[in-house]
């Protein structure tokens, strides 16, 4: 029985983690759908949105709903403004120059943010306090629930603006070509903006619910976060939204059962194992073919 | 001048290149061991070294053959671990005279294979990939490889990387003189190559694989054969790293290592060797300079890195790369150190 509970509640924590890095997919997965751009600087996102947090729960003592606000629309501005500012002058040059610029954003964010607020770890109170749920012997916590809760609606509502909105037909049909796209009168750069701001948007939420589970904040933070879940959208297939739902899943069960076997120094390694596997086998990922629905 | 457009026998040439090569290398030794420079100052021309070895051999796969590993600290890595291993192995500290230099050299050379013999074991699956796919799987290998550095002691039960604690007491060998002659014999040796056969066949896949392979050039082979190349200088590399510091640390190996590599290799323009060299060595003594502000420079760092790919994507060089071509064709001159000598890129 011992070890049954233990199992579960690895699977509780694997659904948690793998919540968060379904999150953060789904923002490289509609960013490189649509302009083919590995988003190093996504991860980085993610510590802005949860220095914001910090900041207004430890320093200003907004009640934790405003944070909770103010970090998803301070990371969906600063998304905007960084494809604004660094991306759009060079949508017509060879990729590698873009990939290039997205890792120097990632750079100065995290030391911009290394230079404000220090390298040490923000602690961050208790901000998602509520009862936790008891299951025979095991618990699972009040932020797992929220976490897991929170993902399945921001996904539904995903899945509803991408297949039922005008702007969702916009972001498929510029995915699927840009050229014709703009040729049938859609707007390009109100397309791709609007795609960061969801991305961003989503990489708001994600760091909330990190801080709920992790509690702390730090420069660095978003970068290997960025890099998992970057693994977790190629796994399900990258420009495809239910793989990388699939494929954060995926991965953060696998970190749970690697952990819970003992191994958890191997977790790392395990996530680019299945990086390597997926990508010799089947470089287009679970979904990347058969579901069509890239944006 | 324009109407001389007789060239130097190529007798004639190696004969003044490999004069000027050892002119060079004698002055630069020379001058460093003088008083006239600090320590400081020539620890930081070893980091510069190494540092254009690094990016020179990432040019040979980014630059001539076009494609965009990111895990080339791993390689590094590989190659800082058997050289650290092999010295403490042997106690080159102790050893004297010739066989020290045997030691040395052979630490060196046996870190490039080992390093060249991951390439291999690497190449051949990832090299399947293209664009972004092959970016995505050799970061997955350089992650790899240091995660099984950090924890490969505690589950085979060897003493061999320490672990995350790090190699430690590894007998300090990098001095300028086997830096610099390392840096000259790698631009000498990838120069030559990709003026032969072989490097036009790399240079002919960058251009168009599918071209390329309809006229008969085995693609698969090059390919790996390019790849395997920048990963034993980068092997080589890393164990002059390792011989610089004393110390190994796999996290010192990490994603961030490999981007600093490609951001030199970027910024100097692809597939312009001399490019490669002058980024990797304003990119390594720049930040000293700007020790001062320490606290900005990586700011200011990652700030020049955006601003540069916004104004000027073709990188540091860009235009002037090609101008100096040109002046050094008007002239007639044929005289070109081995460590100006420009890849063989006319984009």
């Amino acid at each position: 029985m011992a070890f049954l509970s233990t199992l579960f509640s690895q699977v509780i924590n694997g659904l948690q983690s793998g919540s968060i890095y379904a999150l953060v997919a789904l923002g490289y997965s509609m960013v490189y759908g649509i302009i083919m751009l590995l988003n190093f600087a996504h991860g980085d996102i993610i510590m802005v949105g949860a220095y914001v947090v910090w900041m207004s729960t430890a320093n200003f003592g907004f009640h934790p709903i405003v944070s909770i606000l103010l970090a998803v629309v301070v990371s969906t501005t600063l998304g905007v403004v960084i494809e604004k500012v660094a991306y759009a002058p060079l949508r017509s040059s060879p990729r590698l120059s873009l990939l290039i610029t997205a890792i120097g954003i990632s750079f100065l964010l995290e030391n911009g943010f290394q230079l404000i607020f220090g390298a040490g770890a923000k602690v961050v109170p208790d901000f998602l306090t509520g009862p936790s749920v008891h299951l025979g012997s095991a618990t699972i916590s009040f932020s797992a629930i929220v976490t897991i809760v929170v993902t399945v609606l921001m996904m539904a509502g995903l899945t509803f603006l991408v297949q039922k909105t005008k702007l969702g037909k916009a972001m498929r049909a510029v995915s699927e070509d840009m050229g014709a796209a703009q040729l049938m009168g859609i707007n390009l750069n109100t397309t791709i903006s609007f795609t960061f701001a969801m991305g961003s948007a989503l990489a708001g939420v994600a760091s909330v619910l990190y801080l709920s589970s992790y509690g702390q904040a730090s420069p660095t933070m978003g970068s290997m976060l960025g890099l998992k879940a970057f693994v977790a959208a190629v796994l399900g297939g990258i420009g495809s939204l239910p793989g990388a739902m699939l494929g954060g899943f995926v991965i953060g069960m696998a970190e749970a059962l690697v952990s819970a076997a003992g191994l958890s120094v191997w977790k790392d390694g395990v996530v680019f194992a299945i990086l390597i596997i997926v990508l010799l086998v089947k470089p287009t990922g679970l979904m990347g073919k058969p579901m069509t629905e890239k944006v | 001048m324009k109407t001389n457009r007789k060239t130097i026998p190529m007798p004639m040439r190696y004969l003044i290149n490999t004069v000027l090569i050892v002119l060079f290398i004698l002055a630069s030794t020379l001058f460093v061991n003088s008083d006239a420079v600090s320590g400081y100052f020539t620890k930081i021309l070893m980091v510069i070294g190494i540092n254009i070895i690094l990016a020179v051999s990432l040019n040979i796969a980014t630059g001539y053959l076009g494609q965009l590993p990111l895990g080339h600290a791993g390689f590094m890595a590989v190659g800082a671990y058997t050289g650290g291993i092999f010295l403490k192995a042997v106690d080159a500290a102790k050893a004297t005279g010739g066989t020290y230099y045997l030691y040395v050299a052979a630490a060196l050379v046996l870190s490039g294979i080992v390093a060249g013999i991951f390439g291999i074991l690497i190449g051949v699956p990832a090299l399947r990939l293209k664009g972004d796919y092959l970016a995505i799987i050799t970061l997955g290998f350089g992650e790899i490889i240091r995660v099984v550095l950090t924890n490969i002691d505690s589950v085979l039960g060897f003493d061999l990387t320490y672990g995350a604690s790090g190699l430690k007491r590894i007998p300090k060998i990098t001095t300028f003189f086997n830096v610099l002659l390392c840096v000259v014999l790698s631009c000498v040796v990838i120069h030559m190559v990709m003026k032969s056969r072989h490097g036009r066949a790399i240079l002919s896949i960058r251009e168009n694989e599918i071209a390329a392979e309809s006229c008969g050039i085995r693609t698969t082979y090059y390919k790996v054969m390019a790849f395997t190349m920048s990963a034993f200088f980068a092997g080589v590399a890393g164990c002059l790293y390792a011989g610089y510091l004393g110390s190994l640390q796999p996290s010192s190996f990490g994603f961030m290592k490999s981007i600093e590599i490609l951001v030199m290799v970027v910024l100097g323009g692809m597939g312009s060797m001399l490019g490669s060299i002058l980024s990797a060595t304003v990119l390594t003594a720049l930040p000293e300079a700007l020790r001062a502000f320490s606290d900005y420079r990586m700011v200011v760092y990652s700030l020049v890195l955006v601003l540069m790919m916004i104004f000027k994507p073709t990188g540091l060089l860009g235009q002037y790369d090609f101008s100096l071509s040109r002046i050094l064709e008007k002239l007639m001159n044929p005289k070109k150190s081995a460590g100006k000598k420009e890849g063989a890129s006319h984009e």
